[in-house]
């Protein structure tokens, strides 16, 4: 396993299943001292600089509130019509003058690859909060948190993905960090949006069991989790076939009848009708609690680039 | 035996057998084009019982390593170099796909960073056969025919 301190957080890709456990176990460690302490002061005197290029409230609040939780402070702007970016600065030299103000640095940025590049440049550690339609690998460590927390393990599960597999970047990063496992997928997605081939084959390489299919209620009843994510509208040639695919696919309290006692049903949020608001109070439902892995995952990947912790 | 008497080299590189057409190509990536470069010899249309035509390239006074002529690989993946010293093939290899690319191909994804921003664009070969590598910075792979166009 390569040193934390200094090192950054570009793509999922970089990430052994050594480092993935390193960072479920550490963000477990900091959640229970939270819990016991209220605050944390490993990050004192420290300061983040969360750099959105594109505006992304959720990610942005989170990680400033995971930094805070740490106990450090946080400088940054929320998109790029408030920064220099718009006189047309490059991004180097924004990150040149940036890692002058802070010591470790959080982006998001409408071009892929911006991340890498940012991390090139930069001598202090780099999160990538999101790199166009590339990268998004701290909402993969805490999809992987949340499910370790829920069943004490992810070796042996059966895990469902729903919904747009063909353009969506969190199933990508997901199923190719679920490829360090030994889990079952299930990719449940309308014909025109499966996933991309070559990580199906990616995924067949590395040893996972791969089943693909269009019709969810065949497969439910099988499923440990259910990670669902949203059709676009946009992906359909007519609105007719777009209706019809997204009515087949709403999770609703009818379709759990079918669904093992230990089903958890998970999403990225936001969420617009794919689950029905009625299953949020069931046993099944944890995306709120998901919501809520952000915090010790990115308090974990914080504290452990800055080297305030090993 | 050598078949171009007339452009025989006493020392030198000669990279053969370069799909026909391509050989100009090889003179720009190996950046042999340029004042101190050298004197370059091209042939083009050359008849040849392995691939019907192709192109040569001889370089003059200067030995190219097969890190450099690698470069070439992907376009000439049939090319073979010899290193001329006194007229004569003292040695002779294959060019064979690196492992990393950089600074030759630029990535197709118009939303890459490495399009918008001063990098030296950079491409690790996940499968030689068929061709396939992927984007340092946006890691989207790219197959034979993508690369090619944007060489
Ligand atoms: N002194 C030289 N000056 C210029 N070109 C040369 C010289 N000697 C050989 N060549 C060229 O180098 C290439 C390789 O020469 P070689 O004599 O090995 O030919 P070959 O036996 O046909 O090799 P191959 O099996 O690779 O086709 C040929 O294109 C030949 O014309
Ligand atoms: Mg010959
Ligand atoms: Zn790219």
């Amino acid at each position: 396993m390569q040193g934390w301190k200094g090192r950054d957080v570009i793509s999922i890709r970089d990430f052994s299943r050594d480092d993935i456990e390193y960072v479920l176990s550490t963000a477990e460690r900091l959640e229970e001292e939270l819990k016991e302490k209220g605050s944390l002061e490993y990050a004192k005197g420290k300061i983040l600089a969360t750099l959105f290029f594109e505006p992304s409230t959720r990610t942005r609040l989170s990680f400033e509130s995971a930094m805070h939780r740490l106990g450090g402070s946080v400088i940054g702007f929320a998109e790029a019509s408030t920064s220099s970016v718009k006189k047309g600065e490059s991004l180097r030299d924004t990150i040149k003058t940036v890692e002058q103000y802070s010591d470790v640095i959080v982006i998001r940025h409408p071009k892929e690859g911006a991340a890498r590049l940012a991390a090139e440049v930069a001598e202090i550690p780099v999160i990538n909060a999101g790199d166009g339609s590339n990268q998004h690998p701290t909402q993969t460590l805490l999809d992987l948190y949340t499910i370790k927390r829920e069943f004490g393990k992810i070796d042996g599960l059966k895990i469902g993905l729903l919904g747009d597999l063909k353009y969506g970047r969190t199933v990508h990063s997901l199923s190719e960090a679920l490829s360090h496992y030994d889990v079952e997928l299930y990719l449940i997605s309308p014909d025109l949006l499966r996933m991309p081939r070559h990580i199906v084959e990616e995924l067949k390489e590395k040893g996972v069991k791969v089943y693909e299919t269009s019709d969810l209620e065949s497969v439910i009843g099988e499923l440990d989790v259910l990670y669902v994510t949203r059709i676009q509208k946009e992906r359909f040639p007519d609105e007719q076939e777009y209706l019809k695919v997204k009515g087949s696919y709403v999770i609703d309290l009818e379709i759990l009848k079918k669904v093992k006692e230990t089903l958890k049903i998970m999403h990225p949020l936001p969420r617009v009708d794919e689950i029905h608001p009625s299953v949020d109070s069931t046993k099944y439902a944890i995306y709120f609690r998901q919501v809520f892995s952000g915090i010790p995952v990115r308090m974990a990947l914080l504290a452990l680039t800055l080297g305030v912790i090993e | 035996m050598s078949e171009l008497k007339v452009s025989a080299i006493k020392e030198g590189t000669v990279i053969d057998h370069i799909p026909a057409g391509k050989g100009l190509k090889v003179i720009e990536i190996l950046n042999l084009n340029t004042l101190n470069g050298g004197t370059v010899l091209l042939a083009m249309n050359v008849h040849s019982k392995k691939l019907g035509r192709k192109d040569i390239v001889k370089v003059e006074g200067k030995y190219l390593s097969e890190e450099e002529v690698n470069k070439i690989a992907l376009i000439a993946p049939t090319a073979t170099v010899n290193i001329i010293r006194d007229y004569r093939v003292a040695e002779k290899f294959n060019v064979e796909v690196p492992e990393k690319i950089s600074g030759i191909l630029r990535c197709a994804n118009p939303n890459c960073i490495s399009n918008h921003e001063y990098t030296v664009p950079k491409f690790y070969v996940i499968s030689k056969e068929p061709l396939k590598v992927r984007c340092h910075y946006c890691e989207r792979t790219m197959e034979e025919e993508e690369i090619l166009a944007n060489l």
